[in-house]
């Protein structure tokens, strides 16, 4: 029974590995079952990186074929000396995390909920998951003009019938709006994965458990969110390295605007990339880029394993 | 036994509620398909109308609809079914029989995705024209493979460390052989997971919107292609978005409700007891 | 799995089969912009495959700037997977310059070149060589609700002036009952925002940059070019409009909630559309406004068809161009939608043809802002650049588009006028040390 709350961390798996005196069973070689993934990827990771590596230290615009050569560092130090690129990074901060908050809480809510039996519940499931199926652009297209604008928005009508001030979401909140839209389509994700978790939790243990006397709430934080732990890890790890790379939303809506509010990284390295051509700084931000991102995700296992750990 | 009362309780208020307000968007867009752009933006929002068939119409009148579509099954299907066989088998080795390196392996493969695709644009596209795969399927069945490979290999080991050591350590006991514990026990009681991590590959590979527009022109170009020819143009277009994206997440929609039911079916490891 | 993947390799062996076969054809790729105009040539393209069964085209319709993008990779980076590009007035030259695109040379003479605008064919063309030949082209006219200014007892100026525009915006502004005085873009983005702000620039005296390259949006003229639009905004605009691009202020516009719009003349088809507006009967029409000056208060822009120098079938290719942009294609189109949809602004036979002229009342007023909107000469002052509402040198899509952000926290209010331009003259100083126009 405890083997299906165990967690991720490094010491317990390792722990197993000591303990299992069948690791490489008769006839269970784990290398080959691992090698085309771990291949491929390599490859996939390589050629582009280190082609990206190698851009970043070169002078290469794709308009001015004129211009070629060995840049050095230069690209780095134009990059980092423009405060475009902190306010950048502090703005994708905020909106991962925002968004990573918001997924994580409504998915658990809908989850459950929809994990409740009642009428039409198989068809209310997909229903919950529809925002995820709809193409990211039109997504945004749809929720600036049809539903935020505050002229033609439902929102807007909605607000004017009820006597409410009608907010101009892009202009007054460019962040948070992006953050509502892309939390909107994330959240279908979380609660498909959480769901699935959740049929899995042992019926027979929640009605030992409800023998015991607990209730509601007890019953939801001594059960059911253990055994959510290693899916909210997974699917926080997971949602956090998407989200650092949406940049469609911004493009469609704010287009980084008003001045640089909604700029996130990715759309800076977009306007580097596919506005000005400069593909040297581009690749330079792309590198930028992976390191932010890889101290992302070292900062998240850290966290989510120390709290996992205390259990 | 199913009386009116029974059937609207809190569970379903809630949930129906919570769904409401979750597809309320995708229902605002269904609506502005069959009405006209005029209708789409208008103040009130109109609720009630004569609905029309012109939007399709006019999106079925400008682009071959089958051949997008083929293009998309054919991307996104090949590339979650190549997915799925490469990694469930890795899924499967760190699940069962993990080693030291596991999580180290398991994190550099999610750090794979790190790269953000815009940087890599050049470099990738020149790579595909060298190796003449510009405007071809197999370059984009081969890139959703390699983008959506982190996602399943780690989905497939959360859901196989989900069961039970009991469970496989009683067919050992029994005499099952590996292969056989795989097949035999592991797949079936894994069931739900593998749909669940095949739907979000799918999707995932059939809404990619970055790559498969910069890397075809007309031969291999998917539904994400589609969708992009109808946005954004001088002029009204948001009853015709809406239609070609209708058309776009229809195949999705009916995917997603044929994987999903075997979460409806459930699974119940007190079946073991 | 087995049957299915049968099944895929089956679907795909017969989509090899009909890729073949039409291999036998020459295959010409057209790119273009999902447009009406355009639209409108992909439905009448098949004519033209009749008359040429040795020619087969394919689509790829995209939005402009995702199209924009997607053609400069594959040109610059010889792709070679289109054979004929719609492009702008913008890249024309500029890819012209880098051999990029093949010159139309040896025009047939049936085709009729004269007839062609000369300031368009002057705007496609670099060093003497003309790169592309026009589809459609448009200017900027000022559009407004006829009916509300009789209400509020104003008569719109043939010729307005900003001052005639804010009197007449503050006299119809309705907020309560969801009628704002006027609508602009402000939407960040070189060719948002900041392409409708320019001419204005222009008219004030200002330009961008001096002839050292040194930018001078930080001048008095800046100053109340900025000024003016931001305040008519501020004042008499809609909410959320610092997000508002081209179709957002065209879906206002048409859905009658702008007294006032200053914006591109193709405008004009779709507010007169019963299908799309709800005010199209009381649309009327003016000439762009004026600041102080008259020079360069209105621009030029065209979509136009060229040939990069990297396509396999470069003969059938021009073939088509010279088929859809033709006084037959414009025939073409007025048979099959009528003459008040024919592609404007390219010849001037068209602007001669009395049916165009009793289908479209605003065609008049758009051959003219065609014909007196010079790229080569906008500005008050000299400048080393072409264009009337962009900078033609490729960096200006990226300082272009930053400085449209600058102008959009103008007009949100989170920025002053001064800031922004300030803010802005950095921007645009530091990208043009990094483009080595300015030397240090």
């Amino acid at each position: 029974m405890m083997a299906s709350n165990e967690a991720i961390p490094a010491d317990v798996v390792q722990s197993e590995a000591d303990s299992t005196p069948d690791k490489d069973a008769p006839g269970v070689k784990t290398a080959p079952l691992l090698a085309p993934s771990v291949v491929l990827l390599l490859a996939w990771m390589i050629v582009p990186l280190g082609m990206t590596l190698w851009f970043s230290f070169q002078r290469y615009n794709l308009l001015s074929p004129n211009i070629s050569g060995f840049a050095g560092f230069n690209n780095y130090a134009f990059l980092l000396a423009n405060g475009a690129l902190w306010n950048a990074i502090f703005n994708t901060i905020l909106l991962v995390g925002g968004v990573l908050i918001a997924t994580l809480v409504l998915g658990l809510v809908c989850a459950v909920l929809l994990n409740q039996e009642f009428a039409g519940n198989s068809v209310a499931r997909l229903f919950c998951i529809l925002p995820f199926f709809v193409m990211p652009t039109v997504s945004a297209l749809v929720w600036k003009n049809l539903l935020m604008h505050p002229v033609n928005g439902l929102f807007a009508w909605i607000s004017k019938s009820l006597n409410l001030p009608v907010v101009d979401w892009f202009t007054d909140l460019p962040l948070f709006s992006i953050g509502i839209i892309v939390a909107w389509q994330w959240i279908p994700f979380a609660t498909l994965v959480l769901l699935t978790s959740l049929q899995s939790l042992d019926r027979e243990q929640v009605e030992a458990a409800r023998m015991d006397g607990a209730r509601g709430w007890s019953l939801f934080t001594n059960i059911t969110l253990p055994h959510l732990c290693r899916s909210l890890t997974i699917v926080a790890m997971i949602e956090t390295i998407f989200l650092l790379s949406i940049f469609a939303e911004i493009l469609v809506t704010t287009a980084g605007g008003p001045g640089n509010s909604s700029t996130t990284l990715p759309y800076l390295i977009y306007k580097i990339a596919m506005l000005d051509w400069n593909v040297g700084i581009a690749s330079a931000g792309g590198v930028v880029a992976i390191i932010l991102a890889n101290i992302v995700a070292l900062f998240l296992i850290r966290t989510i394993a120390h709290t996992l750990e205390r259990q | 036994m199913t009386s009116a009362k029974r059937i609207v309780s809190w569970p379903f208020v809630l949930g129906w509620g919570v769904t409401f307000l979750m597809a309320l968007p995708v229902l605002w867009m269904t609506l502005a398909a069959f009405k006209t752009e005029a209708q789409a933006i208008a103040t009130p929002p109109v609720l009630l109308f004569e609905p029309t068939l012109e939007n399709f119409a006019a999106v079925l009148r400008r682009a071959n609809y089958p051949s997008y579509f083929l293009n998309s099954v054919i991307i996104a299907g090949g590339s979650t079914l190549l997915g799925i066989v490469v990694g469930l088998p890795a899924a499967y080795a760190f699940a069962f029989f993990p080693g030291k390196r596991t999580k180290d392996i398991l994190v550099w493969m999610l750090s794979t995705k790190m790269m953000p695709a815009v940087g890599v644009l050049v470099p990738i596209y020149l790579l595909s024209r060298t190796l003449g795969l510009l405007d071809s399927a197999i370059a984009l069945l081969i890139i959703n493979m390699l983008i959506n490979l982190p996602i399943i290999v780690w989905m497939l080991f959360t859901y196989f460390r989900e069961i039970p050591g009991e469970i496989i350590e009683a067919a050992r006991m029994d005499g099952a052989k590996p292969r056989h514990q795989f097949f035999f026990l592991l797949i079936p009681l894994a069931a739900p997971g593998i749909a669940s991590t095949a739907l979000l590959s799918f999707i995932l590979a059939w809404n990619e919107a970055f790559w498969s527009i910069n890397l075809t022109s007309w031969r291999a170009a998917p539904l994400t292609a589609f969708i992009a020819s109808f946005s954004s143009p001088e002029g009204l277009f948001w009853a015709k978005l809406s239609a070609a994206s209708l058309m776009a997440i229809g195949p999705i929609v009916v995917f997603g409700w044929l994987t999903q039911r075997h979460l409806v079916r459930g699974l119940t490891f007190g079946a073991v007891k | 799995m087995k049957p299915d993947t049968c099944i895929k390799s089956a679907v795909l062996g017969a989509a090899t089969l009909f890729s073949w076969q039409a291999m036998a054809q020459t295959q010409v790729t057209i790119a273009t912009v999902n447009n009406n105009d355009m639209v409108v040539m992909q439905e009448l393209s098949s004519k033209f495959e009749e008359e040429n069964p040795d020619i087969q085209l394919n689509w790829v319709i995209l939005e402009e700037n995702v199209l924009r993008q997607r053609l400069t990779t594959d040109i610059a980076t010889g792709g070679g997977q289109f054979d004929i590009l719609t492009i702008g007035l913008f890249e024309t030259p500029i890819w012209g310059e880098r051999d990029w695109l093949v010159p139309f040379e040896n025009v047939p003479a049936d085709y009729d070149l004269d007839d062609v605008l000369q300031s368009v064919r002057d705007g496609l063309s670099t060093g003497g060589k003309l790169y592309a030949l026009p589809f459609y082209a448009e200017s900027q006219m000022t559009f407004y609700r006829k009916d509300l200014l009789d209400a509020a007892g104003e008569t719109m100026p043939d010729q307005p002036t900003w001052d005639d525009i804010e009197r007449i915006a503050a006299a119809i502004n309705d907020p309560e009952n969801d009628v704002y005085g006027i609508c602009l873009r402000g939407k960040p983005g070189w060719g948002e925002n900041v392409g409708q702000i320019t001419p204005v620039a222009n008219s004030y005296g200002a330009r961008w940059f001096d002839m050292d390259w040194e930018p001078q949006l930080t001048s008095p003229e800046w100053k109340e070019a900025l000024g003016r639009y931001v305040g008519l905004l501020r004042e008499y605009g809609p909410p959320g409009v610092a997000s508002n691009g081209y179709n957002e202020t065209l879906a206002l516009f048409a859905g009658g909630h702008c007294g006032i719009w200053v914006d591109a003349t193709v405008s004009a088809g779709f507010l007169t559309n019963p299908d799309e507006s709800k005010v199209h009967d009381k649309v009327g029409y003016a000439h762009p406004p004026v600041g102080k000056y008259e020079k360069g208060n209105h621009y030029l822009w065209s979509w136009a068809l060229a040939v990069p120098t990297s396509s396999k079938s470069a003969e059938a290719a021009q073939k088509f161009i010279y088929w859809a942009t033709s006084k037959e294609y414009i025939k073409l189109v007025a048979e099959h939608s009528g003459w008040a949809s024919v592609p404007p602004g390219t010849r001037e036979s068209t602007y001669a043809n009395p049916n165009y002229i009793e289908a479209a009342p605003f065609a008049q007023l758009t051959f003219d802002t065609i014909q007196t909107a010079d790229p080569t000469d906008a500005t008050q002052e000299p400048v080393p650049y072409v264009g009337i509402s962009y900078v033609g040198i490729p960096e200006f899509q990226s300082f272009g588009t930053t400085v449209g952000q600058e102008f959009a926290a103008a007009i949100a209010g989170s920025k002053t006028v001064e800031e922004a331009l300030q803010a802005a003259q950095d921007a645009t100083r530091t990208a043009m040390e990094q483009a080595g126009y300015i030397k240090n």
